[in-house]
């Protein structure tokens, strides 16, 4: 069972990142949407929850914050809406880490 | 695929509302269905018509109303977290006594047992909010 966690807030406000980070099993991905997009910046402390995992983030989220891809960890899968949809579709669960 | 989605925050809030318009967008573009599009709590903010944007900024409201009437959306607005924050149909305002209703073309005001039916009925229920 994969499952797609879609994270919304910054790693720098709520701690529900770091919660999620310690739900996730082989096969799930993270997403990064909204705020949640800053923890995907490597310069970052929070960046370290993400490590090991697998992690996506919402391209026109990184733009609107001025957020460059040579700025991010490595291995972050830029995505748009429809990748999004993708995702939703192709995992077998979705939990929004609100 | 079928899709549920749930907004639980108020248009204009932070970005939840937006990101859920562009999610539900992208998946009617992509010929996934909207089984439903269930409005929670401050996200129930997101049916009136009374909202009066500036003019250079997005309607969130009438995105929504533009959407349901291009796809034939069931946009549902919670009940009971309506009544709390005012918004009302015409039946809802004339049952409470009030002298006016500002439920925004496309959406209906409902109960929860359509989110749960959205959740069983649909593939993912995907949620929006704070």
């Amino acid at each position: 069972m994969s499952m797609l966690h879609v994270v919304n807030k910054s790693p720098y406000e709520r701690d529900s990142l770091a919660t999620c980070a310690g739900y996730c099993q082989g096969g799930d991905t993270v997403l990064l949407i909204e705020d949640g997009v800053y923890a995907a910046i490597a310069a970052g402390k929070a960046a370290a929850n993400l490590q090991g995992l697998t992690v996506a983030a919402l391209g026109p989220d990184l733009k609107a914050r001025g957020i460059g891809e040579d700025k991010l960890i490595s291995g972050v899968k830029i995505v748009d809406y429809t990748g999004f949809v993708d995702l939703v579709a192709n995992t077998d669960r979705v939990q929004s880490w609100l | 695929m079928k899709f549920t989605i749930q907004v639980n925050e108020g248009p204009y809030q932070h970005q939840s509302s937006d990101t859920a318009y562009q999610f539900t967008k992208a998946a009617l573009a992509q010929g996934h269905e909207i089984f439903r599009v269930f409005f929670y709590h401050d996200g129930v903010n997101n049916g009136t018509r009374l909202a009066t944007p500036p003019q250079d900024d997005r309607n969130i409201m009438k995105q929504w109303s533009e959407l349901a009437a291009e796809h034939n959306l069931d946009l549902v607005v919670c009940v009971a977290a309506a009544q709390r924050r005012g918004i009302a149909d015409p039946d809802e305002a004339r049952r409470n006594g009030k002298d006016a209703d500002n439920i925004a073309p496309g959406f209906r005001i409902s109960g929860l047992g359509q989110l749960i039916e959205g959740g069983v009925q649909s593939d993912r229920l995907v949620v929006f909010g704070d």
